[in-house]
């Protein structure tokens, strides 16, 4: 567990990077952790996040395959739009836990 | 030399040499993972891995009611092997099973296929095999990328942080 500060605010992150209070996620912080990647977010990547937050609020288990067929982005448009870490970059950036799916 | 040993994986390249069920899944599991991953994957089919990328078959692969200790009846009651050898118990169990993997979100395998390519994975089947079962190019799911040697699969192996599995 580490502090970092984010965007101007100080935000509780794992060793890894991952948010562990996702209430604290904002747009900005995501661009923020996106840039240090070299990822510039565009309106199709927020559109992913709002997906990926709200189906781990609902309790759901998130696979490639899944966010996949959510209608937004097929799996090779994930694949560019979070080049390296379809699932966990855009996990990170949705301010969500790092992915626990194999697949 | 620490820093060396921390470093994560560059490339895999994994070889699938079997058709049952499961051996094409852990090679599918292990490929698409590696992708998911940023690691540069190619994965290689023979004998009867083939089965695992032709057309006709790799959505229906089957597991092995015979001979297979791991085998358990729901319940965990022990298989027997005489019930495994009887008429359409192997096709069930394998319905069955990949029934239960869909629900886990394990695409069948041209799907699992089609999700490694888009990612930049990179599949192959080997030349030798596809010869000696009398295969074509067209035999193949369409993300198979090209029939090669395995002189060309080692080509293929360069790099400091690459491992070669075979499951």
């Amino acid at each position: 567990m580490a502090e970092k500060t984010i965007a101007g605010k100080s935000i509780a992150v794992t060793d890894e990077g991952y948010l562990t209070n996702t209430s604290q996620w904002s747009k900005e912080i995501a661009m923020e952790m996106a840039k240090e990647d070299g990822i510039d977010l565009g309106p199709k990547h927020f559109e992913i996040l709002e997906y990926l937050r709200k189906e781990v609020a609902a309790g759901e288990s998130l696979s490639i395959r899944k966010v996949g067929k959510s209608g937004i982005a097929d799996v090779k448009e994930l694949y560019q739009l979070f080049p390296g870490g379809p699932l966990k970059l855009s996990s990170k950036y949705a301010g969500i836990p790092k992915p626990t799916s194999c697949v | 030399m620490s820093n060396l040993e921390q470093k994560p994986l560059d490339k895999v390249l994994i070889i699938c040499a079997k058709g049952n069920l499961e051996d094409v899944y852990a090679a599918l599991v292990m490929a698409n993972g590696a992708v998911m991953e940023g690691i540069e994957t190619k994965l290689f089919f023979t004998f009867f891995g083939l089965e695992g990328i032709l057309k006709k078959r790799m959505d229906k692969l089957h597991t092995a009611t015979v001979g297979n200790p791991g085998m358990r009846m729901p319940g965990d009651l022990p298989f027997p092997t005489l019930l495994g050898a009887l008429p359409f118990v192997e096709a069930g169990v394998s319905s069955m099973m990949r029934s239960e993997m869909d629900k886990l979100d394990m695409p069948p395998p041209s799907e699992f296929l089609e999700m490694i390519t888009a990612g930049g994975g990179e599949v192959f089947a080997c030349k030798l095999a596809v010869e000696m079962f009398k295969l074509k190019k067209e035999d193949f799911s369409p993300e198979v990328k090209d029939i090669i040697t395995i002189g060309q699969f080692y080509e293929m192996a360069t790099g400091q942080n690459t491992q070669i599995i075979f499951t």
